[in-house]
């Protein structure tokens, strides 16, 4: 992940742009056009859809710049502008899939996971294998749509706990519930997948600590 | 304090973010220190998240970014001031 450009230069670029170096606004959103794409990817699940709602995602935030407050981050505010734009395009559309977005029908059931012992592969490894990254791909779009946002701001996007509570608007407790839950959702369900995909010859183990 | 396997798996994504109090953490590190079982589940989420974070795995589309900036280029282009 290319490195956030530090507090004072965003601030300063925002007040360049709006004072009417509008051509900077290239410069300020290049750091953050991978997490707006997942954003929209965790809601919309098709490329395309995704790939349009960030446009738009971005054009709003420009639209909108005078109204961002320079004290907060600029990261979150893209991402509620994101989640905004997401969720009405899926209120338009016709066939919505009825999804509660802030419920979860087994909140309280706590998760097991897969219990397996030798699946240690050294991930760099596992990942120069297809294979590998398609089913990663579809475990973590198959999660609950309250527990894929979580899981792709923190571990994918890497967002801090508050970071992540003021994007979603959720308290900092309910982030890591969810995360905790996607966690394990996705330990359960890949751990024997990834396990299976694992050349026998090339069985290597990592020291944790 | 003794703990079981069970308790240990609901401490295990706040383990891996050391957001444990000291004393929670103390007893769940005890804990895996002698159960295969559960060191196997924190290593096998541990490289989940090491596995997801790689970029090879969410990747843009090809031609994301080209996209995107060429259409922020028609929003953002000054009014034109052609005679």
């Amino acid at each position: 992940m290319q490195p956030p450009p530090t507090r004072q230069s965003e601030t300063e670029i925002i007040t360049a742009i709006l004072a009417g170096e509008t051509q900077l606004y290239h410069e300020l959103i290049r750091p953050h056009e991978r997490t707006v794409y997942m954003m929209a990817l965790s809601f919309m699940k098709n490329e395309a859809e995704a790939e349009d709602v960030a446009q738009e995602a971005f054009l709003k935030a420009f639209r909108a710049l005078s109204t961002f407050r320079l004290e907060s981050q600029f990261s979150t505010w893209l991402i509620s502008i994101t989640l905004n734009e997401a969720r009405s395009r899926l209120r338009k559309q016709s066939n919505v899939r009825i999804q509660s977005l802030d419920e979860d029908p087994d909140e309280d059931r706590p998760i097991s996971p897969a219990l397996l012992r030798d699946w240690r592969e050294i991930p760099s490894e596992a990942l120069e294998r297809m294979e590998v990254r398609t089913i990663l791909q579809q475990a973590v779009s198959a999660l609950p749509e309250i527990y894929r946002q979580v899981f792709l701001l923190r571990d994918v996007e890497e967002l801090n706990v508050s970071e992540t509570a003021e994007a979603l608007q959720i308290s900092v407790p309910a982030v890591k519930v969810r995360l905790h839950r996607a966690r394990l959702m996705l330990q359960k369900q890949l751990t024997p997948l990834l396990k299976a995909t694992q050349p026998a010859q090339k069985r290597r183990w990592i020291p944790w600590s | 304090m003794v703990i079981d396997c069970k308790h240990v798996w609901g401490y295990i994504s706040e383990y891996i973010d050391g957001s444990l109090s000291e004393e929670t953490r103390r007893m769940v590190q005890n804990h895996l220190d002698h159960c295969e079982l559960c060191s196997a589940v924190l290593d096998s989420t541990r490289n989940i998240i090491i596995l997801t974070a790689d970029e090879r795995v969410f990747e843009l589309p090809a031609g994301f970014s080209e996209r995107l900036h060429a259409r922020l280029d028609e929003e953002l282009r000054p009014p034109s001031t052609s005679p």
